[in-house]
């Protein structure tokens, strides 16, 4: 069993973090994990995207031209990287910034306020922590526990983020649960 | 019987390859006594150059290591960095220092290495045939500059001294002659500093010897002795032109 | 000792680090920079030199004085940079002083771009400087398996007193993967007598490679040619994939190249096209015995490469006519997709293309 995840968004909206929290729970658990980044010169603002991979055996490419699933946080990243989705991943959009929806009727589609949810909670920043909770909520790809542990060692040196990062975990994660109903 | 001269245990025996009335030969002499005399000989590392010296590890009784053309502060900044302990000197001609290995001996100073630089500037490349240097005076025929040195064209002669001097780091930088008894006593002094400034870890220290290439010139020595007087020291004045503040025993260990 | 997920490049260094590396001089240059941020503040916790030097150029004269002074010293940086350096590999190779070179490569030539290539392979193996001389080459596959030759590196640098390159597409350095360091045990090393350290109880040494007596310099060309010989009678690796069974092809790629050909070839397998893959570690020496044996059971062979055609050159002189041998890369930062590869050795195995 191999997963392919791409988390894409803007360069800032912590598209990278969220990508690297994965790979480390999936590494904790056991699994064969890569987390490979698009390396380009943009620091900030420009796109930017990883691939996590987690399977049970050796992970042989870690180049990924079709992943199963997305977690895209802005428009030019729905654009390009959900039309290269396998049939039956899933594609957790961020709908406080996208507009529309891909154009496939062969994913499953979740759509998250992730930018309202996160400052609601307190702080926009950790939007990408919604999404990745979402992620988590609708695929069951690892559990929930376990991202918020890592999320603790993560913010270790920044105590004072880790009661909004794991807020927004959870919330992320209730959407997915209840959205893993209708669009399974 | 008393003896009042003899070779320096760091000069090792070899007939020398350098031209009649070549300055290498005194320069050699100076880094050797002055190591003697501070006994360092058996921590001493010397860095030959490419140029006429590129033979100067036959000459020295200690240890040496070959360095690219323009290398030398390069390399000797690796051995300082892993044998802070060791005394460590570069041996560069005016063509390796001051045109190839202008980039290494700028950010090796400016840097502090505390090393020793011997610069030898002879206004000319002498290994490969007397061909223009960085340092060749104004109007000096050269076989790549035949009609003289036109500085509308290539610009001035680089004073390495006082290009050194302007950088922020603290270094002693010094220069002198060695073509008179009065300019090499003188001369040894300088260079002896150097090497106390090396051994207590004080700076970055530069001595800048002019010297003469009868050979690539076309002169005998005594008129090359007189051209140097009337022709390269106004232009590259013998001083000294920093000295770092220091107090003996500040670094001790 | 549980596993840790790292970047490429921070885990080259830590490795590095761990194998008695303690001397890092270096240059930033994208993709690899974080091997010397993180070198950065790792240096000093650990009583060693991180100095960031002036050029590549410098760089490398600053490993020579360092080796020649008895450091295990060394430095990385990316295809550019390795260019600027090999002035002073030749003189290291030549001088016979050990260090350790990383290029995490990216794509060329020229300015290039920052994504990876393979497109140094040439460089690292046949010399890369001027004059007659080789680097030992290792090309790890893995972030572990990185990892796991920075300390063969250094201990290889110093048996053999010979430059080992260790080359890895800007894919290595950048992922994360799962590491764990393991001491790794080696025989006791000759020691260093011959470095410049002082010579205090014994004649001077000097550290040399101007020979003008061309009885001295041949007589240091065929040395420096044993030396060579010897690796090749080595210190040759690589890995077999499913090559124990009569293949239709045999594949042959390194590094990153070589994990999209494993996914390719579990995909030609369901497709009932037996294909093989050996992966060569030590690019320099080539494992050209192995490759010549596995050819022997395969229909023909593909080189797979970020390049447009490198390696394949030594693939067909340990092959000979013996059997066809193709080629398929991507160049210019772009990577061979499996699929591509899958669609190469079909197009092949049909007799097009040829």
């Amino acid at each position: 069993m191999q997963i392919e995840t791409v988390f894409a968004g803007f360069g800032g909206q912590g598209v990278m973090l969220a990508g690297r929290v994965l790979a480390e729970v999936g590494m904790k658990l056991g699994k064969e994990v890569v987390w490979l980044p698009s390396y380009g010169p943009e620091m900030r603002g420009g796109t930017a995207n990883c691939v996590v991979i987690i399977a049970d055996e050796p992970i042989a490419s870690p180049i990924i031209a079709h992943p199963r699933d997305t977690v895209v946080m802005n428009r030019p990243s729905l654009e390009k990287f959900c039309p290269a989705q396998k049939p039956g991943g899933y594609a957790i959009v961020n709908s406080s910034l996208i507009n529309i929806r891909p154009d496939r009727d062969d994913i499953r589609v979740v759509e998250v306020p992730a930018n309202e949810v996160a400052i609601e909670a307190g702080s926009g920043k950790a939007a990408n922590m919604v999404m990745l909770g979402a992620y988590v909520g609708v695929t069951g790809i690892v559990p929930v526990e376990a991202v918020i542990e890592q999320i603790k060692e993560e913010f270790q040196a920044k105590a004072k983020l880790i009661p909004l990062n794991i807020t927004c975990v959870e919330r992320g994660y209730d959407i997915g649960r209840a959205a893993a109903g209708y669009c399974v | 019987m008393k003896v009042i001269f003899r070779r320096p245990e760091s000069l090792s025996v070899t007939p020398t390859h350098y031209c009649p009335g070549c300055t290498h030969g005194i320069i050699h002499r100076l880094i050797a006594e002055v190591i003697d005399e501070l006994g360092l000989r058996e921590k001493a590392v010397g860095i030959a150059p490419v140029g006429c010296s590129v033979l100067a590890f036959n000459y020295f009784n200690f240890d040496f290591q070959q360095a690219a053309h323009g290398r030398a502060p390069a390399v000797a900044t690796g051995i300082k960095r892993a044998r802070p302990d060791l005394i460590v000197f570069t041996y560069q001609g005016d063509g390796d220092l001051a045109s190839i290995g202008m980039s290494e001996i700028i950010h090796a100073a400016n840097r502090g290495e505390k090393f020793t630089v011997v610069f030898i500037n002879n206004a000319i490349y002498g290994m490969t045939g007397g061909q223009m240097a960085p340092t060749t005076m104004p109007g000096q025929v050269t076989t790549t500059s035949p009609r003289g040195r036109d500085v509308n064209d290539v610009g001035y002669p680089i004073r390495m001294c006082e290009l050194l001097s302007s950088l922020r780091t603290p270094a002693f930088i010094e220069r002198v002659a060695v073509h008179n008894p009065k300019q090499v006593i003188n001369a040894r002094r300088a260079l002896k500093q150097a090497f106390i400034y090396q051994r207590d870890r004080v700076c970055f220290t530069f001595v800048e010897f002019l010297s003469t290439c009868p050979t690539n010139w076309g002169m005998s020595p005594v008129q090359a002795t007189r051209w140097l007087e009337e022709n390269m020291m106004p232009y590259y004045p013998v001083k000294n032109f920093k000295t770092p503040e220091f107090t003996e025993g500040q670094n001790a260990d | 000792m549980a596993k840790i997920l790292m970047k490429g490049n921070e885990a080259i260094a830590e490795s590095a680090v761990r194998a008695g590396g303690l001397l890092y001089f270096g240059y930033p240059i994208t993709p690899q920079s974080e091997i010397a941020e993180y070198l950065a503040h790792r240096m000093p916790e650990v009583g060693g030199v991180f100095l960031q030097i002036e050029s590549e150029v410098a760089v490398a004269n600053v490993l020579y004085g360092a080796a020649g002074a008895g450091a295990r010293v060394w430095t990385s940086s990316s295809s550019p940079g390795i260019s600027l350096m090999m002035e002073a590999v030749s003189y290291i190779a030549a001088a016979e002083l050990p260090c350790v070179i990383v290029n995490i490569v990216r794509c060329g030539p020229g300015l290039g771009g920052i994504l990876p290539s393979q497109g140094d392979y040439f460089q690292a193996v046949k010399g890369g400087g001027h004059g007659d001389y080789r680097c030992l080459v290792l090309a790890p596959c893995s972030v572990q398996e990185a990892v796991d030759l920075m300390p063969l590196a250094f201990d290889r640098a110093d048996r053999y007193r010979n430059p080992v390159i260790v080359i890895g597409d800007g894919m290595i350095g950048q992922m994360m993967e799962p590491v764990e360091f393991t001491e790794q045990q080696f025989p006791p090393l000759p020691p260093k007598d011959w470095a410049t350290t002082g010579c205090q109880g014994r004649k001077p040494n000097v550290i040399n490679s101007l020979y003008l007596d061309p009885v001295e310099e041949e007589k240091l060309n065929f040395k420096l040619a044993a030396k060579y010989e010897q690796m090749k009678k080595n210190e040759v690796r690589y890995e077999k994939f499913r090559t124990d069974r009569e293949l239709e092809c045999l594949l042959v790629a390194y590094g990153t190249t070589a994990r999209v050909c494993k996914t390719a070839i579990q995909r030609l397998d369901d497709e009932g096209i037996p294909t093989g893959l050996l992966r060569p570690i030590t690019l320099f020496p080539f494992p050209e015995e192995a490759i010549y044996e596995l050819s022997q059971r395969a229909r023909f062979l593909l080189s797979v490469e970020m390049s447009t055609g490198q390696m394949v050159e030594d693939v067909r002189l340990a092959v000979g006519r013996s059997k066809p041998v193709y080629f398929y890369g991507r160049a210019g930062g772009m990577v061979p997709s499996p699929e591509e590869v899958v669609d190469a050795v079909k197009r092949y195995l049909a007799g097009g293309d040829r």
